[in-house]
Parts: structure tokens; sequence; C-alpha cells
């Protein structure tokens, strides 16, 4: 608990010598003056500017120009960091997927009483309309965007398991352009793994659960609710990627079964959609009849198995807070194996005790709401006021099953490059993890999000959070270097 | 290509075709209004801008008089003139954004700058005055000339680039028919009058408002006459808002889709149609047939096509 | 070009036998036949337009039995549980919760409490076909005390639901004694009571379901188990009008027809 609670510098480490990953990095920060750093971040600003242009457009507020900060300063793992992590990412989304063909199948887990049926079965994100429903090679969970945390040396948590439709994969990318653009001696000097095939790793998953039908030269396309939508940009960015159509509901019909696109030369069939708009509004048929962002029918479609849904329907059910405690539980009872990333701590005030306990602490407690996202219907324990504690014992009190609740973590830090010179911020990490019938893959990183006020905790870019660059560097390298230095 | 995304692209080239008329047009205008009454100068003239825009009804709605500074901030900043220029710029930039990747990087910034600067003068207080709006037309003018030149010169020959020239060519011809409409009047053959006409200016206006006032003396080598001004505006093939010249680009760019689609369809046949009439057409037989009944037979064939084209592509 | 969702057919359970059920649609269309998340018969179809109207006919005899309101030998996909899910339509307000305790407070055992709901709901609501529309919610119905039998139902099953006991709506044909046409089905409630199985509760008659009642369809509340659900393409203007007939032997009909 104690590591928890003494916050750890990825550049310093716990004892204040630089750890072996950023030891180049250092050294050429020490070596470089502080006008190149100044004169780097000014090109930095002024190519997302043109870059940012087209972010900050896209937004829901039209009248504002918001960039997301970006911080010129790489955050580094070593190839053997990364490699613990990616291994318990896919070991998590494995776990997810098993849970998820379950819970919507044979429900054993339920009935091994490893999970309490009326978490899965009154969970808002639960879809009865899946329930025993097989979907193409028992993969619900195609995208996952995993949000790890890391508070020492030792091991990574996990934040969250995003499960639906994960954002901010573009941010990723188009950091690392610039950083190319910018660094190109800092590229030189580490052995960073690449990046840039992402949205051909995701092609190839996408095209994998293609219906058979398609005899593997699949038509797929990427669904977006449309330009208002605040991720619209990413939609735009990774159709481009990927070359293929973007399409909104309109653009797409049903008929007999078969989902067609509206194109100039006529309607051509639809074999995968990489949605990113949210169950609730897919078809106005089967869920809010009142969505006009969807495609009427299209659940008839999915389930006669003519069209591939990535995610599919119901995903959302595996990645919500209450759930996320039972992770550990679920890796074991799926995979047989020790989950190798740890989950936070967690009090589930469903239970009497933890609920008693969490009570007693508030004040040194997060406590969340089990279907709140994005920092809704959250208590920072120790940030709050006396009468916003009260407001939650009483809620507490009354819907104790709507809660969990967290020790405060010590985010770890990282290095940021500010006018006044270096200085930590924390930080936290979202890889991007892919599933599809020909394996799992994470291209080595992920988008790094960072705290940009001194002692903050809050990395959303909707609260002012920026991104980071993500380094996964060769090990060799690493170690030459720590010998070098000795 | 998705229809939508067609359809946008079309969109898209009509509205910046129609912003850049607006502004020149304005331009003639006032130029046309600033003159001495013995010169031609008149107030209604604002009227005419009115009706070669086809903002006159929704002006009418508005219940304000006609004079300069009214039909000017109607047709430049009024959020209320569906047609403004203001609305024109906000079209484009909205189906731009739709289809963002169907555009080039140059395309997209040449839509997107104009439309911050109109956004920067708008959020300050009160009317923008003269010396802005002249600017502000200005950069109307040149963002029609970079987006154009940006398609031309940078976007792959494809769809997206046939569907934004018919887009746009059908635009321009339908502009160039309206202005000739409201202006049909001035351009009968008359008598020669000795010394030039009272109407003298109002032609020149014409030509200013399209952009060709020193093509007609290249094209004709002579002093301005009005039924040479309507040759001009319908039947020279080398003027590139003549009407003829618009259904030459017109053709061209829908048989390339043709080609490429390996399909034609009415809107082709269409084209070709209104295209070949035109090729046989002589002015006399314009000016006895009527140069207004002319016009409006041709605004319906433009808008036929329009309707043809949205039936067999857009869907 | 129109996509519709129907939920037209009745299946067996203790309380009824299907003797005969047919749907015509009067279009080219391909009729599938498949079974819904709830269990629940469910036809699809799809016309390419552009279309005037589309009218779709549904006959057929079923053979009723009075269960008490007992609902056993139906199609169950899933546990009880599943029916404690709250709907934006069957949402509870603090007021809903508060009738629904107080009411269900006078009484001992899930049965009886449900009976006192019913008794309740039926008897301080007003029937009132033009108070409401097909999206009110139970809360909206709560607040007016007017409703017609769709809103009687969510409110139901948003008290049951309030007091533990798993609910859901169920959609169906009632065979009234005073009129064989009618301008619309009907509808009510089911919940769940240990060790007796889902009984049904129709608030707007303030009884139980008996052989009056044909069951059709079941969901967690209208939206689930609408008998029409459809989208279109393009056109203007919508209108729907429904006729449904229901009589005792030898005649038994049921008609809808849409048209736009």
């Amino acid at each position: 608990m104690d590591s928890r609670l003494t916050q750890f510098d990825e550049l310093a480490g716990a004892d204040g010598r630089i750890r072996a990953p950023y030891r180049k990095l250092s050294r050429w920060l020490a070596e470089t003056p502080p006008e190149l750093l100044a004169s780097r971040r000014e090109q930095a600003e002024l190519l997302f500017r043109r870059i940012g242009i087209t972010f900050a457009v896209y937004g829901a507020q039209e009248a504002t120009e918001r960039l997301i900060p970006f911080d010129i300063l790489p955050r580094i793992l070593a190839r053997s960091e990364w490699a613990t992590l990616e291994k318990g990412l896919i070991q998590r989304v494995a776990a997810l997927n098993a849970f998820l063909a379950d819970i919507y199948g044979a429900g054993e887990i339920l009935k091994a009483g490893v999970v309490p049926a009326d978490l899965v079965y009154r969970n808002p994100a639960y879809c009865p309309e899946m329930a025993g429903r097989r979907v193409p090679y028992d993969i619900f969970v195609h995208i996952a965007g995993v949000d790890i945390v890391r508070t020492d040396d030792q091991g990574f948590f996990v934040l969250e398991d995003n499960a639906r439709t994960p954002s901010g994969v573009s941010y990723m990318l188009e950091n690392r352009e610039v950083m190319m653009r910018l660094f190109p001696e800092l590229f030189a000097l580490h052995r960073v793994a690449p990046i840039e095939n992402y949205p051909d790793e995701l092609l190839a998953t996408l095209r994998s659960v293609a219906p058979p039908h398609a005899n593997g030269d699949p038509t797929i396309v990427l669904m977006t609710p449309g330009q208002y939508n605040s991720a619209f940009y990413e939609h735009s960015f990774l159709a481009d990627k990927l070359g293929v159509e973007l399409v909104e509901g309109r653009d797409l019909f049903v008929r007999d079964d078969v989902v067609y696109m509206r194109t100039t030369e006529g309607p051509r069939r639809v074999d995968v959609i990489y949605r990113r708009i949210d169950d609730d509004f897919l078809d106005p048929l089967c869920f809010r009849p009142d969505s006009a962002l969807g495609v009427a029918g299209l659940m008839g479609a999915y389930h006669a198995g003519n069209v591939t849904l990535a995610n599919a329907v119901g995903a959302g059910a595996a990645d919500d807070k209450a759930m996320y405690t039972y992770m550990p539980d679920i890796i074991k009872f799926y995979l047989g194996e020790a989950p190798l990333l740890q989950n936070v701590p967690t009090f589930r005030c469903r239970e009497d005790e933890a609920l008693a306990y969490v009570l007693d602490h508030l004040e040194e407690l997060v406590v969340k709401e089990v279907n709140g996202s994005g920092g809704y219907g959250m208590l920072v324990g120790p940030h709050a006021s006396k009468a916003q504690i009260e407001e939650f014992q009483a809620k507490l009190k009354a819907h104790p099953q709507n809660f969990i609740a967290q020790p405060t973590l010590a985010l770890s830090t990282c290095p940021i490059a500010l006018a006044s010179g270096v200085a930590p911020r924390h930080v936290d990490l979202r890889p991007f993890v892919l599933q599809g019938a020909n394996g799992a893959r994470v291209v080595p990183g992920g988008l790094t999000r960072v705290a940009m006020t001194e002692k903050s905790l809050v990395v959303n870019s909707s609260q002012g959070g920026g991104t980071k660059d993500t380094w996964v560097i060769d090990d060799a390298w690493v170690d030459e270097e720590a010998m070098g230095q000795a | 290509m998705l229809s939508r995304t067609a359809d946008n692209l079309y969109w898209l080239a009509r509205y910046m075709e129609r912003a850049d008329f607006l502004a020149r047009a304005i331009q003639a205008s006032r130029r046309l209004a600033a003159l001495p009454k013995a010169y031609g100068g008149d107030e209604t003239e604002w009227e005419s801008v009115l009706l070669s825009s086809g903002a006159a009804l929704a002006f009418e709605s508005c219940g304000r008089p006609v004079n300069e500074a009214n039909v000017i901030a109607f047709l430049t900043f009024a959020p209320e003139n569906p047609g403004s220029i203001r609305n024109c710029l906000e079209h484009a930039r909205s189906n731009a954004r739709a289809v963002r990747t169907a555009l080039t990087i140059e395309m997209w910034e040449s839509i997107n700058d104009a439309y911050l600067e109109m956004r920067a003068l708008e959020s300050r207080d009160g009317v923008p005055c003269a010396e802005e709006l002249a600017r502000f037309l200005e950069v109307i003018k040149l963002t029609s000339l970079t987006y154009d030149g940006g398609a031309y010169r940078t976007m792959l020959r494809n769809d997206a680039y046939w569907f934004s020239r018919v887009g746009l060519f059908i635009e321009r011809a339908d502009n160039t028919a309206r202005l000739l409409d409201v202006k049909y009047h001035v351009l009968l053959p008359q008598k020669e009058v000795v010394g030039g006409s009272l109407d003298y200016f109002q032609w020149s206006a014409i030509l200013r408002a399209v952009s060709a006032h020193t093509a007609y003396h290249w094209v004709y080598r002579t002093s301005m006459k009005p039924w040479l001004v309507a040759d001009l505006l319908i039947l020279r093939p080398e003027m590139p808002r003549s009407l003829i010249s618009c259904y030459e680009s017109i053709v061209r760019n829908l048989d390339s889709l043709a080609r490429a689609h390996g399909r034609q369809g009415a809107s082709q046949r269409h084209a070709r149609g209104v295209y070949g009439k035109l090729e046989k057409l002589t002015m006399e037989s314009v000016f006895q047939g009527g140069l207004h009944e002319f016009v409006q037979g041709f605004i319906a064939e433009n808008n036929r096509l329009g309707a043809l084209i949205s039936e067999q592509y857009l869907f | 070009m129109a996509v519709q969702h129907l939920r037209l057919t009745p299946r067996n359970y203790d309380g009824q036998h299907v003797v005969d059920w047919r749907i015509d649609v009067d279009r080219d269309c391909r009729l599938v036949q498949s079974e819904d998340a709830f269990g629940n018969m469910l036809h699809r179809f799809s016309v390419d337009g552009p279309l005037e109207s589309i009218s779709t006919v549904v006959e057929g005899e079923v053979t009723t039995f009075d269960t008490a309101g007992v609902a056993s030998g139906a199609v169950e996909r899933f546990p009880p549980i599943v029916y404690m899910r709250e709907t934006p339509l069957t949402s509870p307000s603090a007021g809903i919760s508060e009738f629904a305790r107080k009411t269900a407070s006078k009484e001992s055992g899930t049965l009886g409490k449900l009976h006192a709901l019913l008794g309740a709901l039926h008897e301080s609501f007003t029937f009132d076909a033009d108070a409401t529309h097909a999206a009110t919610t139970a809360a909206e119905c709560f607040e007016h005390r007017m409703g017609v039998c769709q809103d009687f139902a969510h409110l139901f099953i948003a008290c049951a639901r309030e007091i533990g006991a798993p609910a859901r709506y169920v959609s169906g044909y009632f065979l009234r004694t005073d009129a064989e046409d009618q301008v619309a089905g009907h509808a009510w409630a089911e919940a769940y009571v240990e060790d007796l199985g889902w009984v049904g509760f129709d608030p707007a008659h303030g009884v139980s379901p008996h052989e009056n009642h044909v069951r059709v369809a079941v969901a967690l509340d209208y939206l689930g188990a609408a008998p029409i659900r459809g989208a279109r393409s393009g056109g203007a203007e919508e209108t729907m009008d429904v006729k449904v007939r229901v009589a005792q032997m030898p005649v038994f009909s049921q008609s809808q027809s849409q048209s736009q």
C-alpha cells in the first residue's frame, strides 16, 4: 500500500537514480540548450496548430479552437517492461471475450457463482438481444483500449477496460509523426519500436472476422455518428488510413437481412462495420426508436450472420466498473491463469463489509458510480468538501450497489518540457489491443495522457490533460548504456 | 464512392461558386450604383442584384427598404438569408468537413481559412465597416481561386473530382443565366446610338460581375454592344463563364464519370442534349425567340440536370 | 424503402392454444420469421419504395383457458432477474416509488402486494386515449393520472420492480363483451412470484388476465413487444391505421394496415 502513496517518477526512479530507459534522454536533455527545447516546443505547437486546426474544428464547440496540449518529451518504456504489459493486455482481452461469449451463451460463470447473475443481467450495457447469439469466432471485443497506470517499477495496474468504442488511437499515431519530424536525432539515439503499422493491423483484424460469404475479400466500412461527434476527426482519420469508406447510418440500408451502402454506382454489400457509435443508436427497430444515426434492420442482418460488427453489440457488459472488480476471478475462471496485470484494489459497496469500510474512510478514497464515465458521478475523497462527502454518504447508503471505491493512487510521473524547464507530471497509458480470428496484437506503445498542471491527477483531455508520444525501446541499448555509465 | 460523399462534393463546389459570384456581383453593383444618375447610376441596381442572386423573396420577407447598405448586409453576413455569402461559406465548410478525406489539404485549408476569417469578423461587435467588407469580398474571391486551383492541381482525377467539377459548372451556368435574365432588357439589340448609350455602364457592370470586362475586348475588339455582351455570356466557348463553356465542361466531366462507372444515364444524355442545342444556336434565333424566354428555358433545363444527377448518382 | 418488424403472432402456453394463424402483407417481399430476444415470434420484411401504403392483415384462431392469471408453460429465454432491468419507459419517479411502497406495505407476501398495486392503480387512474402517446413514460402517466392500457402496464411494471418483483410488459388482444371492433390491441403486465411463476395483471381492467385475453408478446416494456415497429427512408408523412376485431368463434380476426 505504501508504494502507492509515495510518488514514483519514471525518469528519476524511486532512489533518485536515472532509470535505464531514460538515461539517453536524460543526458540529451542535459546537453541540450534550453533555447533548442524552446524552439522545438514552438515548432511542435506550429505543427499541431496546422494539424490541430483540423483537430479542433471537428470538436462539438464550433466556436472554440481548442488544441489538445502536446508534450515534446517522449515517455519511454523498456522492451522488457513492455513485454510484461503486452502479455497482460492480451490475457485481459482474451478473458473479456471469453466472459462475453459465456454470459451471452451458456452462462457457466454465473452458474459457478463466480460473478453474481444480477450484476450481469441488470447491467444496462448487457444486451438481451444478444442472448443466445454467436458472433463470428466468439470475438466480442476486437478493439480494446485498456487504461494502465503504474505506481512503482514493479508492475502495472489496469484502471479501466474500455471494450466498447475506445478512442485516442489517432493521437497516438499523430504524436509519433510529429515527434519523428521534430527529433530525428533522438530517434537515432534510441531504437524505438514503430507503431505506424497500427492501421494495417486493424484492417487485418477486421478482415479476419468477416462473414464467410465475403470469400476473403470483405467490404469494410467505418461507421460514425457524424461530423458533430467529438471523435469525428479520429473517425475520418482512421477511415482514411484504413482506406475504407466513412459511413453514417443514412449511407446504409438493409434489404432482406443484407446490409448495403448507397454508392454512386448503386448499392454495395457491406460485410464488416467498424462502428464508432453506441449500441443504443445502432438500429431504431431494436433499440432507441428515435435514433436517426442508426440503420433500420441492422440487428436482423447481424443475427443472420450477414455482417460483422466490431466491437460486437453488448460488449459493454464486460467493461463497467462493477464487473472490473471481478476481472481477476474472470481471468482465472476462463484461462486458469493468474492475472498478469493487477487490478487497483476495489471495494464493492454492494457488499456490507466493504460498504462499512468505505463509509468510514470516504476522505481517503475515490468513489465511482458503476455506470458513470468520464469523471461523472465521482467523489475524490482527499479533494472533496464536507458537503460533497455527506452527499456521497447519503447516496452510498441509498444505493450501495451503484458504487465502487478505490484508494487514491499516486500515479507515476514523467518529465514534461515547460517554458520554465523540465518538470514531472502524472501520466497514464492507453494501449490499443486488437483481437482478430488470427490472433491478438498490440502495437508497442499507446497513448500516454498527462496532467499538465502540477500535482493534478486528471489526465482527461476534456479537463485540460495533454498527450505524449510513447516509446518502447530495446533493452539491449538500455543495458549497453547502463554499462557505459558504470 | 458513397453517394453522400458525391452529394457533399457536388454541393460544396456549388456553394463555393455561388459565394464567388455573389462577391463579384456586389462589387460590380457598388461600382454602378456609385455613378451619377446621368451615367446609369440607379438605386434599382440593388433590386437587380437581389433578383440575380435569387434572394429577392427572402429579402422582401425581412421587411427592410431596398438600399445599398441593407442589400449588401443581406447578401454578405445575414444569417437569415439562406443564400448569403456567410451561409454559402458555412454550408461549404460543413460539406467539406463531412468529406474531409475526399479533399486535399490545400482545398480544406482554403475553405477553413476563409471560414475562420469570417468568424473572426462576425465575432466582433458592430457591422463590418466598408473597408472590412471590401476586404472580405476580396478574401472570398481569392478563396474561390485557391480552392479551384487546389482542386485542379491536387485532386486525383476520379469520382470526387468529377462530381465537384459538375457542381461548379452547373452553379456557374445558373449564375450566368440569372444575371442575363435580370438584365435582359438592356441587352436587347437596338439601333446604335451615336456616342454610346445610357446603358453602357450597365453592360460593363454585367461583364464585371462575371469578370469578363477585359475578355470582351479581346474577343470582339470593338466597343461595347449589348448583343455582343449577350453573345459572350451565352455562346462563346472561349469565355469560361458562358453557358456553352459551362456545358462543354459538364458534358466532359459527366462522360468521365460514365466511363469510370461503365454506365451512361439520363444525366449524360440530358447534358449532351443541352450542349448540342447551344452549339447549334445563333444569337439571331435567341433574340427572335426572346432573350428572356431563352434564359428561362435554359434555367429550367439546368435545374433538370441537377435533379437527374441527384437521381442517378445521389439517390 | 421500408423495413418492418411485426410481433403479431401468439405462441402457446398453458392458457392458450394457437389453432391457426397467418400474416399477409400486400407487397412483394420476403417475410422472415424468427424469434426475438424474449422468445416472441418476430416477422420481418423490407419493401423497396416508392410506396403509397403497406397493408398487413393478420388472422387466426386461438383457444384460451382461464389459468387464474398464471402464465406457465410459455417460452422463457431469461431468468426472472432480467425483468428487473429498468428502461426509460418504466423508470420509477420518486412519486411512483412512494406510491408503490405505500400501497404494497398494506399487504404481506409478493402476490398480495401485487394485487394491492393492481387494485390501487385501477381505482385511481382514468382511462383516456387522448392523454398519452406511444412514448409516454410511466412517470408521466403517474403524474397525469390518466392513460391507456399501455401506460398502466408500464406503471404497474415500474411499481412491481420497485417492490422487488421482476415484471414485464405483455401485448395481446382482448375480447370485449361490448364491442367486437377495436382501435388497438391490448396490453397488460406480468410479475414474477416465487413458487408460483409469472402471473398476469391487467391494470386497465383491474383483474388478472383470463380466457378473454390472448397473449402475444412479452418484453421489458412496450418497445420490445410493440406489434409493429417500422422505419422508412424518404417520403413525407406517414400515418398508421389499426383495426382490431376480436370475437368468439366462428369469427375471429385482426387486421392492421399502414398507409403513408
